[in-house]
């Protein structure tokens, strides 16, 4: 199996997908002449020319409401955002337009699209810059919510969610996009909506997604060491989540540890956590515990910034705590 | 114009651009870190503007900030500082190079979302305005906003309720990869102002002089009578959109990028105040000597602050 | 003006009750009268109402949440009238408590376990007073294996049995299995189980019983009831019924059976309450002015809400002397405990065929065995015989029962 980068992987899944349907279009600011901010979709604007790989201004808000339109008659929009930060200029168009039309019109239209970009807290980029936001857009009734952590699982789960036929808000991470991992060759799919256990244990479930999978399998190896048995689950499908998956594990390990770099509160952790819960309360020998970014809008100076953020250590002293140790 | 006034801009035009070549330098060796997007080219817009304002005005600007906050006076010391992550920083820290605040100095802040803070100038004139104040508002932004919707919702009602707003875009021809004539239906930036029956016109911002005098006349007008008004200011940026982008590639050439150096704004400037007798070439040398002094004691008191303590994570998120 | 709702206090034994379920909402208009939440005090299940009318304006309790007697529960005001000082009175108050899962027993000193001391803010370290504090595996693992958990020792956070105190339970149970504690399941009690206990205490302590033990033939009572259905056929008289009304009939005539010990007196009710025991006791009133027909009335309508719990507090308290009757139950004959401060019970065992003498000659009678308690402070055994005799005449020639 050859081995990619994240972006490649990410490259591969459009490329593909663009060859095989020619509905398929990319937009966003700086794709094409400029190969993407991050280069995810390099060599796309000389493969498809400028009629799919578009350039647009400054206008999150104008380019996502008009692919929503373009999706309203039969095309299948790939919105790039330059990072998710900006998503919220077009929150309005998501909100209000994307996600309410099939249901506004009784099941008249549907609108097949996908948001992507990367997200995540990235280095020194500032309150601005460097913030996790997949818990608003989790909290959108109708919005589908996929956050890949693997070079794999970024090709796979792109092309289901180019796939589906409604909106779906695709976060990669931005620091992640330097990571290899192997890629199978040529088509394949990793469906919407299933976790995977990424590494097997008996003591403890932690549960992350994204860069923060990387992580917990980090901590997972330390706690190894220390005779710790820890399960690591990478979400990846962060709306609907796959509770099947969480409940077997937390049934087996009675006790779960949720990593999250966003804000602890009203993060999906919290939700996860109520949810496993309510489904398993029995099961649970010690209290969920969450390892999230604090709630303070990321400090610039880089010292803050890893205070600001869970790191493997937190992760560490979260599974101690629930091992009673 | 004074020679000792004349001097002045020169000597702050110099003071960014060794400021910010330093600020390259610590870039590379990881002093500064994240986005770090320099303003080398564009020294005579922030310069030439500012002079023309009294310190009591107000200025907010983009991420590329580095220029506005010293030209508006700013200490060095404490702006590397802020760049460094250092608790003497203007933000302890917490800033950075696109946050960078000087509330004493009426610097409001620079922003890095594109076109955001253009409707926070707007509520800044609001205030003062509300307050019955007669200072202006000055607010930097790129081209690249002018086709965001804040910019227009911004613009439409400081037109509306006739706010002392001077919106100066800085075209320096380029949002990141994009050239204007690819984002914007209009090529003629200052046009856009038409459609909200505001004052406008298009500068030479290589020409310092150009923009104060500009300046002058816009903002003593808007203190009598206060309205906004929209200065395009034609500019380039010598230097890649930020560190972490090259100078030249796909987007313009090094050919390109060599011809707007012809025109440097303190090349010109220098070259003009020696033509008119103002100074001579070693007076002009001593400044620059003068400058990267300042720039080294910037760095050094930089180097030398305290990391900001760690629980400064946990304050200044709501205020008392 | 804001109206106050308190748990009310619905009986001289109630101390606490339970809010079952609320039938309002906060928000929810009121009229005085409507029904505020369904209530469990230590007799019965019953209507909460409201007494005035306004907005349910606050509920201070959940669902399920037991209270003390008196403690306010909930808030009705007008919609905009200021109702904080109210709430500042509640905040004073004692907090309800869930209904406990566990039987109480003593709290388990948290061992240490290493130096990580628990932040202060950790809920796990303001136990209610008797809870036994496990995590959900423990609970479940601890009650599958029929252990105790007050008997674990815990070692979590706070005095918390988790999974490895239970394992190590386990353990040392199969190591000494002579010293195993029997498995048996612990269950919460009812507010009435509780009430119960605590009387019975109360009574079997204090209250020197004697007991004597009669013999009644039926056979006359049981003619007389199977005619009476013949004819009374919406109103079925019981045996039961007719002795309330032999007993109402025996009290008035034997008034020191229908009185209490009281300090230094013993008082001598004018009315004669009966009370039925069953878990719940309805009690009929005044039985010196009833004709067996509206005893038995009574005694239908009272038994069917005891059933389902709906008896209002004067339908089942001040009882002035009680009969309990398990003949149904295939008892020969058994003695009760008295309720205070009542000074005797009755007991009845079963009707059943019985090889009797008649004038001489071996007969089979349908008979009955009853046994009457009586607190010897307030009445001797040779009374105690009389009042049986005086009983047992009243029912084996039972027409006296039909006479007003
Ligand atoms: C709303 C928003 N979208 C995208 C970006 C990413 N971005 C940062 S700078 C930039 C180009 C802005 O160009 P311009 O306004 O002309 O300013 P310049 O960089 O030339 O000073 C872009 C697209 C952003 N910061 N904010």
């Amino acid at each position: 199996m050859p081995e990619l980068l994240y972006r490649e992987a990410l490259n591969q899944a459009l490329r593909e997908e663009m060859r095989r349907d020619p509905r398929i279009f990319l937009m966003g600011e700086e794709v094409g002449f400029y190969n993407g901010a991050f280069k995810v979709s390099k060599g796309l604007l000389d493969e498809f020319g400028v009629r799919r790989v578009i350039d647009t201004p400054i206008t999150e808000a104008g380019f996502t409401g008009v692919g929503i339109g373009a999706a309203l008659v039969g095309l299948r929009p790939i919105i790039e955002m330059m990072t998710f930060n900006f998503a919220i200029l077009a929150l309005d168009q998501i909100v209000n337009n994307a996600v309410k039309i099939r249901y506004m019109s009784g099941g008249q239209l549907a609108v097949p699209i996908v948001i992507r970009g990367p997200g995540g807290p990235s280095r020194q980029l500032g309150a601005q810059h460097s913030q996790s936001l997949e818990s608003l857009f989790c909290h959108i009734a109708g919005l589908s919510v996929v956050a890949p952590a693997t070079p794999r699982d970024a090709k796979g789960l792109l092309k289901s969610a180019i796939r589906q036929n409604n909106p779906i808000i695709f976060i990669e991470g931005q620091e992640l996009y330097s990571t290899k991992g192997d890629v199978p060759d040529g088509d394949y799919t990793i469906p919407i909506g299933r976790a995977e256990i990424k590494r097997e244990g008996t003591d403890v479930t932690v549960i992350a997604w994204s860069k923060m999978l990387l992580l917990a399998l980090r901590a997972a190896e330390q706690l190894a060491r220390d005779g710790i048995s820890a399960e690591v689950i990478d979400l990846r499908t962060l709306k609907p989540v796959d509770y099947d998956t969480l409940l077997g594990s937390v049934r087996k390990t009675g006790r779960a540890v949720i990593v999250e770099e966003g804000w602890e509160f009203c993060g999906l952790g919290a939700q996860i956590a109520t949810d496993l819960y309510r489904r398993a309360f029995d099961a649970f020998d010690a209290p969920v515990e969450r390892v999230t970014g604090y709630d303070v809008p990321m400090p610039y100076a880089r010292h803050l910034e890893q205070q600001a953020l869970p790191t493997a250590e937190r992760v560490i002293e979260a599974v101690k705590k629930t091992l009673y140790r | 114009m004074s020679p000792a006034e004349l001097l002045e801009l020169y000597r702050q035009m110099l003071l960014i651009r060794r400021f910010e070549e330093k600020c390259a330098e610590m870039y590379a060796l990881a002093k500064i870190g994240g986005f770090c997007h320099l303003y080398i080219g564009e020294e005579a817009v922030a310069v030439g503007a500012i002079a023309a304002l009294r310190p009591d005005d107000y200025v907010l600007s983009a991420y590329r900030d580095h220029g506005h906050c010293l030209a508006k006076g700013s200490d060095p010391k404490r702006v590397m500082a802020e760049l460094f992550g250092k608790q003497t920083g203007l933000c302890k820290g917490k800033g950075g190079s696109m946050h960078l605040y000087d509330i004493e100095r009426r610097f409001m802040g620079g922003y890095a979302i594109v076109g955001g803070h253009i409707a926070l100038a707007a509520g800044v004139a609001f205030g003062l305005t509300y307050q019955q104040q007669d200072q202006v508002v000055l607010c930097f932004f790129g081209e690249g906003a002018v086709p965001t919707g804040v910019f227009h919702e911004a613009m439409n009602i400081a037109a509306l309720w006739k706010l002392p707003v001077l919106f100066l875009c800085e075209n320096n021809r380029y949002g990141m990869g994009t050239p204007v004539e690819r984002a914007s239906a209009i090529y003629d930036i200052a046009q856009t102002a038409h459609a909200y029956n505001m004052g406008h016109s298009t500068i030479d911002g290589m020409d310092v002089l150009a923009v104060r005098d500009a300046v002058g006349r816009i903002v003593t007008e808007m203190r009598l009578t206060p309205r906004p008004y929209f200065l395009e200011a034609r500019t380039y940026r010598f230097m890649g959109h930020s560190m972490s982008d090259p100078a030249h590639g796909h987007y313009r050439t090094k050919a390109e990028i060599d011809e707007h150096k012809k025109r440097d704004p303190i090349l010109l400037f220098g070259q003009q105040l020696i033509s008119r007798g103002v100074a001579g070439a070693d007076q002009l040398k001593a400044i620059d000597a003068a400058m990267q002094t300042v720039v080294q004691e910037a760095v050094d008191f930089a180097d030398q602050s305290p990391p900001t303590a760690p629980d400064e994570l946990l304050t200044d998120v709501l205020a008392p | 003006m804001a109206i106050r709702v308190v748990m009310p206090k619905l009986s001289d034994t109630m101390t606490e009750g339970v809010v079952i379920q609320w039938h309002k909402h906060e928000g929810d208009r009121v009229e005085s009268g409507d029904t505020l939440a369904e209530i469990e005090t230590d007799k019965a299940v019953m209507d909460l109402e409201a007494f005035g009318s306004g907005t349910l304006r606050k509920i201070l309790v959940p669902d399920q949440s037991t209270v003390p007697a008196g403690q306010l529960i909930a808030v009705i005001a007008a919609p905009d009238e200021d109702i904080t000082p109210l709430l500042a009175e509640a905040g004073k108050a004692p907090q309800p408590t869930a209904q406990p899962t566990t039987p109480p027993s003593a709290t388990p000193t948290p061992k240490p376990r290493g130096p990580t001391a628990q932040p202060p803010s950790d809920l796990a370290t303001k136990p209610p007073a008797v809870e036994v504090k496990a995590s959900p595996l423990a609970r479940r693992m601890a009650e599958e294996a029929g252990l105790d958990l007050a008997m674990i020792t815990p070692t979590g956070p706070g005095g918390r049995v988790v999974k490895e105190d239970v394992e190590q339970a386990l353990a040392a149970r199969k190591a000494a299995p002579a010293a195993a504690v029997p498995a048996y399941e612990a269950r919460p009690m009812s507010q009435i189980r509780k009430t119960i206990a605590r009387k019975m205490i109360q009574s079997k302590a204090p209250v020197p019983h004697f007991y004597v033990t009669n013999e009644i033939d039926m056979e006359r009572a049981l003619t007389m009831k199977a005619e009476l259905a013949d004819r009374q056929a919406p109103i079925k008289v019981t045996i039961t019924d007719m002795i309330v009304r032999a007993l109402a009939i025996t009290l008035t005539r034997f008034s020191q059976f229908n009185a209490s010990f009281q300090d230094d007196a013993i008082r001598y009710h004018q009315s004669i309450h009966i009370g039925v025991a069953g878990l719940i006791v309805p009690v009929i009133r005044d039985c010196q002015r009833k004709g067996l027909i509206q005893i038995a009335e009574e005694a239908r309508l009272l038994f069917e809400r005891a059933k389902t719990r709906r008896l209002q507090p004067d339908e089942y308290t001040g009882a002035t002397f009680s009969l309990s009757n398990l003949g149904m139950e295939d008892v020969e004959h058994f003695s009760a405990i008295i309720t205070p401060p009542e000074a005797a019970v009755l007991a009845i065992g079963k009707i059943a065929q019985r090889p009797v003498v008649v004038d001489g000659r071996v007969a089979v009678r349908r008979r009955m065995m009853t046994t009457i308690s009586c607190d010897h402070r307030v009445v001797d055994g040779l009374q105690a015989a009389k009042f049986l005799q005086a009983l047992k005449h009243e029912l084996e020639e039972p027409t006296g029962l039909l006479l007003p």
